[in-house]
């Protein structure tokens, strides 16, 4: 059989409309499932209630569940110390936001503190090998196969938030719990707001340990959810928030 | 014909330069081409693939599973059977077999060090052994 030209530009043309109709028949099928895919953005973040924490009488049980749940070694030399949740003065915290006559700028007042997984963390920037990376849902993730203890993110750091292993930390460590590995000598390590309980749809073990319920955890991308709320109502403080990092970890005072 | 000695004493250097390997396995009784004994899990008798496919490239899916966690936050695993596990060196790995008589071992006899894994990760089964 010969094949004219005109046949064949007609079996073309009909080609390219049978595969542009299966096409836009597919997209049109399926459009509830496409928007079940684009799931809601997530931003975890964090308010802490100052007034109710009872710091002062000697409450320290947000940071005893964050050391037992990740295995935080504890060392005494202070240039060696590793820290994920951890207090300062509040004057430290917040120099610029102090009158003198607030309870708060008493001497005795300590915040707690951890990682700020900022909306724009400078130290993900400098790191040489994306050993740590910001996330999706806004946290910022360290993977400790692929640091190779160059301390940049520490440097970069405007927190303080980040802690190096000079030392092996399994003799440091009270009690080794089998469900979060140990760090080795010669990685960075800091909060990584429980990732791996919140994969288990569980809550930071900070927020689950705390007698007061200071720490307030969720979604600060859903307008809804309770720290969002809480932020509308009240006035909350951000560290060094000048610095343009966005934390999202907030202080009501 | 005058180096007929040195010839030989030549080929018996080469020869006993060549075997050395089985002389020193004898002597020290260290390699055997016996299988090591390895202990099998008790509550289980599926691994998560074909054991075959295992012993060959474990490593390779061990690599996988933690670019999936730690990378991607995927922690299901979906296994050649349809069962689902939990991408897990501790939990699901561990969970059924020994570090010591089955991992440690098998390596041993098959000449392959101690891979670093463990100087972060720990082997629940020695830590319940070693509590208080």
């Amino acid at each position: 059989m010969r094949i004219t030209r005109k046949d064949f530009l007609c079996l073309s043309g009909l080609s390219l409309l049978a595969a542009g109709c299966k096409h836009s028949a597919r997209s049109v099928s399926r459009p509830a499932s496409g928007a079940q895919a684009s799931t809601q953005p997530v931003r975890w973040g964090m308010v802490i209630d100052l007034r109710k924490c009872r710091e002062k009488d000697g409450c320290n049980d947000c940071i005893h569940a964050c050391n037992t749940a990740h295995n935080i070694p504890q060392i005494a030399n202070r240039a060696h110390e590793v820290k994920w949740l951890w207090t300062e003065p509040y004057a430290t915290v917040f120099p610029a936001a102090q009158t003198g006559y607030v309870p708060q700028s008493d001497a005795e007042t300590t915040v707690p503190l951890l990682c700020n997984h900022c909306a724009d963390p400078p130290c993900t920037r400098v790191c040489p090998t994306q050993a740590t990376w910001k996330r999706d849902d806004g946290i910022v993730m360290m993977d400790w196969h692929r640091c190779i203890g160059c301390r940049y993110c520490i440097a970069a750091c405007p927190y303080g938030s980040r802690s190096f292993n000079f030392e092996d930390p399994r003799p440091s460590i009270v009690g080794i719990n089998p469900d979060f590995p140990t760090r080795t000598k010669g990685v960075v390590e800091k909060c990584n707001f429980c990732e791996e309980r919140l994969a288990r749809g569980l809550k930071p073990a900070c927020v689950n340990a705390c007698p007061q319920q200071v720490f307030t955890f969720g979604n600060l991308a859903d307008p809804n959810s309770e720290p969002r709320q809480m932020l509308r109502e009240l006035f909350a403080l951000q560290r060094e928030p000048e610095l343009g990092a966005g934390p999202s970890v907030f202080y009501l005072v | 014909m005058r180096d007929r000695v040195w010839i030989f004493v030549g080929l018996a250097v080469f020869v006993a330069t060549l075997t050395c390997p089985a002389w020193y396995a004898l002597v020290h009784r260290k390699a055997s081409s016996q299988p090591p004994n390895l202990q099998m899990p008790a509550n289980q008798k599926e691994c998560v693939a074909p054991a075959g496919s295992m012993r060959a490239a474990h490593i390779q899916m061990l690599i996988q599973w933690r670019e999936d966690v730690v990378r991607r936050g995927d922690r299901r695993f979906v296994a050649f059977n349809g069962k689902v596990y939990e991408k897990s060196l501790t939990h699901t790995c561990l969970g059924c077999h020994n570090k010591q008589q089955f991992c440690d071992r098998c390596h041993a006899y098959s000449g392959v060090s101690t891979p670093y894994c463990w100087s972060c990760h720990t082997d629940p089964q020695s830590i319940a052994r070693n509590a208080p």
